[in-house]
C-alpha cells in the first residue's frame, strides 16, 4: 500500500510538473514580486527604495487614477450593451433557417480572429476625421462629421465602436449556441397557449438564454477592465489623456515615466476591482440565471 | 416568406458593415499616394502595389509573420501537452494536496497578465532573456484555463474505461495516451483555438519584451507602422492586409471547428 502510494506521488509529479513548473516561473514568481514591486519606489533602474502602502494611498487620492477608472467604466459602458444587443439580435435572426445562413454566420465572425492591433489601425482610418469612410458617408448624408480619436469627446467612443465591431461575432457565437440548447417543446408549449412572439422571447427565450448571458456579461467585464490594445493603437490616451484607461495608465507609468512600484500597485487595485465585480456578478446570478 | 426575405436583407446589410472594413483596407493599400486625401473610392483608377514594396523594405515581414505562426502553434502545442497532462492529472490520480494544488492552478487563472507585465519583464531582464522568442514564449507554455476545461472533459470519460485498460495491464501513460486523449479531442480542439488565437493576437507582452524588428509578431510590427506624426495609411493598410490574409485562409478552411470550439465555452 505505501509503495503504491510512493508510486502514485511520483506519476502525479510526471503527470503535473510540465505545467506547475511554467505556471510557477511566469505566473506566480511574477505575482509575489509583482507585490513586492509594489511597496517600493523603483524606475527599474536604481536600487528600490521601501515606501510601505505610499503607492497606494497616493494612487487612491490621485485624481489620475479616478479618471482611468471612469474612463475604463465608460468603455465598459459603452461597448457591453453594443456588443450584447447586436450579439444576441444576430443570433437570433441566423438561429432560423434562411439562405446563405453559413456565409453570414462566417462573415460576422471573421473580426473575431483578426488581431486588435489589425482591427485598431483599421478602424482609426476608417475614422480618420479628413479623408476616412466614415466621415465621407456622413458628410454625403449632410450629418456632422465627429473628429473621432482627434476630439476629446469621441476618442472612447471610436474606441468602442471598433470594439464591438470586433467582439460582435464572439457574442453572436455563444448567444447561438446558448439558443440552441433551449428546448423546443418549451417554446413550442408557450405558443399552444397563445403566447405570441415577443412574450414568447421576453417570457421563455431571454430567460432560458440566461446562462449564455451571464457568461457573456462575466467574460465581457473582465476583459473590459482590461481594454488595452485598441485604445494604445487608436488613440494613445489621448487627446491630452481623454481616454487613458487602466492598462494603459499601468504600461506609461512603467515604460513612460519609470515609476514601476506605483503601476504594480495599480495592478493590484484593478486586479481587485476585476474580482470584486466577478465575485458580485458570481453572487447575484442566483436572481436571475435559470439553469435548465 | 415575406419576413424571411426582411431577415435576410437585415443580415446581409450587417454582413455588408462587417466586411466593407476588410474590403476598404484592401482598396487603400492599393491606392497610389497621394490620392487618399481626397476621400475614399472604391475603384481605384491606377492600382499599385507600391505600399507592399515600402512595408517590406520599412519590416522584414515575412520573418515577422513567420514568428507570428511558429510561435503562435508552439504555444499551443506546449498547452495542449501541458494542460491534458495536467488535466489526467487532477482527474484520475489521487495525490496529497490535490486539492491545495488544483485550488493554485485555479488561482493563476484569475490573473490578468497586466499585473505579471512588469515583474515578468523584470525577471525577464534578470534571466537576460528579453528580447529572445524565448521570453515571447515563456508565458505561454501553460494555462490554467487549458488546465480547467479539459479536466473537466477528462472527468467526463468513463472511469470504466480505463479500469479495464489498467486489468489488461496498461498503466497511466498508457491510459492516457491511448484511452483519455482521442475522447478528450473536441476539448483538445476548444483549447487549441483559444491557445493559437490568444498567441496570434498577444500584444502588450511582445511590446514589452520585444524590441529587434527581426524577433517581432504580427501586431507588434504593425504598430510600428503608425508614425509620430504623419501616418502613412496606405502601407498600415498594406501591413493589415499582409496580417490579416493568413489567418483569414486559416479560420476559412476551419471555420466550422472554430467556431464549435468557441461555442463550446459558453455552453459549459
Amino acid at each position: 500500500m505505501r509503495k503504491r502510494k510512493r508510486h502514485t506521488a511520483g506519476w502525479a509529479l510526471f503527470f503535473l510538473a510540465p505545467s506547475a513548473v511554467p505556471l510557477l516561473l511566469f505566473t506566480a514568481v511574477p505575482m509575489v514580486s509583482s507585490l513586492w514591486v509594489s511597496l517600493h519606489r523603483w524606475n527599474l533602474i536604481s536600487p528600490m527604495e521601501w515606501v510601505g502602502l505610499d503607492n497606494y494611498t497616493h494612487l487612491l487620492s490621485d485624481p489620475g487614477t479616478r479618471d482611468v477608472f471612469l474612463h475604463t467604466l465608460a468603455y465598459c459602458a459603452g461597448y457591453l450593451p453594443l456588443v450584447f444587443a447586436g450579439g444576441l439580435g444576430l443570433a437570433l435572426l441566423l438561429n432560423q433557417r434562411m439562405p446563405g445562413r453559413a456565409f453570414f454566420r462566417a462573415a460576422y465572425f471573421l473580426p473575431v480572429v483578426t488581431s486588435w492591433v489589425v482591427v485598431a489601425l483599421v478602424w482609426k482610418w476608417l475614422l480618420n476625421p479628413t479623408s476616412g469612410l466614415v466621415n465621407s458617408l456622413l458628410g454625403a448624408l449632410g450629418a456632422p462629421q465627429p473628429g473621432w480619436w482627434t476630439d476629446p469627446a469621441w476618442a472612447l467612443p471610436a474606441v468602442i465602436l471598433a470594439s464591438a465591431w470586433k467582439d460582435l461575432g464572439f457574442v453572436m457565437v455563444i448567444m447561438l449556441a446558448g439558443l440552441q440548447a433551449i428546448p423546443q417543446d418549451v417554446v413550442e408549449a408557450a405558443r399552444t397557449d397563445g403566447a405570441d412572439a415577443w412574450q414568447r422571447f421576453w417570457r421563455v427565450t431571454l430567460p432560458l438564454l440566461s446562462p449564455s448571458t451571464f457568461f457573456v456579461v462575466v467574460i465581457s467585464l473582465i476583459n473590459g477592465f482590461q481594454v488595452f490594445d485598441q485604445v494604445y493603437v487608436m488613440t494613445g490616451g489621448g487627446p491630452s489623456g481623454a481616454s487613458q484607461v487602466v492598462v494603459g495608465q499601468i504600461y506609461d507609468l512603467t515604460f513612460r515615466y519609470g515609476r514601476a512600484g506605483e503601476a504594480s500597485a495599480l495592478s493590484w487595485i484593478l486586479f481587485a476591482v476585476i474580482l470584486v465585480i466577478t465575485a458580485l456578478q458570481v453572487r447575484g446570478q442566483r436572481r436571475w440565471v435559470h439553469h435548465a | 416568406m415575406r419576413s424571411t426575405i426582411v431577415r435576410v436583407v437585415g443580415v446581409a446589410a450587417g454582413a455588408a458593415v462587417m466586411l466593407a472594413p476588410f474590403l476598404w483596407t484592401v482598396v487603400t493599400s492599393i491606392t497610389p499616394d497621394g490620392s487618399l486625401a481626397g476621400g475614399p473610392t472604391l475603384i481605384v483608377e491606377d492600382p499599385t502595389l507600391a505600399a507592399y514594396r515600402e512595408l517590406l523594405d520599412a519590416l522584414p515581414m515575412w520573418r515577422i509573420a513567420f514568428n507570428s505562426f511558429w510561435i503562435a502553434a508552439a504555444s499551443t502545442l506546449f498547452q495542449l501537452v501541458t494542460g491534458s497532462m495536467a488535466a489526467y492529472g487532477f482527474a484520475r490520480l489521487a495525490f496529497r494536496g490535490k486539492g491545495l494544488v488544483f485550488g493554485l492552478y485555479l488561482a493563476t487563472l484569475m490573473v490578468p497578465m497586466q499585473v505579471l507585465v512588469v515583474p515578468l519583464f523584470i525577471e525577464m531582464k534578470t534571466l537576460n532573456l528579453q528580447d529572445t522568442y524565448l521570453s515571447l514564449l515563456a508565458p505561454s507554455i501553460a494555462s490554467a484555463f487549458g488546465v480547467f476545461l479539459l479536466r473537466q472533459a477528462v472527468e467526463s470519460v468513463p472511469r470504466e474505461l480505463d479500469e479495464a485498460a489498467t486489468i489488461d495491464g496498461a498503466g497511466h501513460l498508457r491510459v492516457f495516451t491511448t484511452i483519455v486523449l482521442p475522447l478528450i479531442r473536441p476539448t483538445l480542439a476548444t483549447v487549441a483555438v483559444f491557445a493559437f488565437m490568444g498567441s496570434w493576437n498577444s500584444f502588450l507582452w511582445p511590446l514589452v519584451v520585444i524590441r529587434s524588428p527581426e524577433l517581432m509578431t504580427l501586431p507588434l510590427g504593425l504598430s510600428t507602422l503608425q508614425g509620430q506624426f504623419t501616418t502613412d495609411w496606405a502601407v498600415v493598410m498594406a501591413g493589415s492586409v499582409f496580417s490579416v490574409l493568413p489567418i483569414a485562409v486559416v479560420y476559412l478552411l476551419a471555420q466550422r471547428h472554430i467556431i464549435a470550439g468557441i461555442a463550446h465555452t459558453g455552453i459549459k
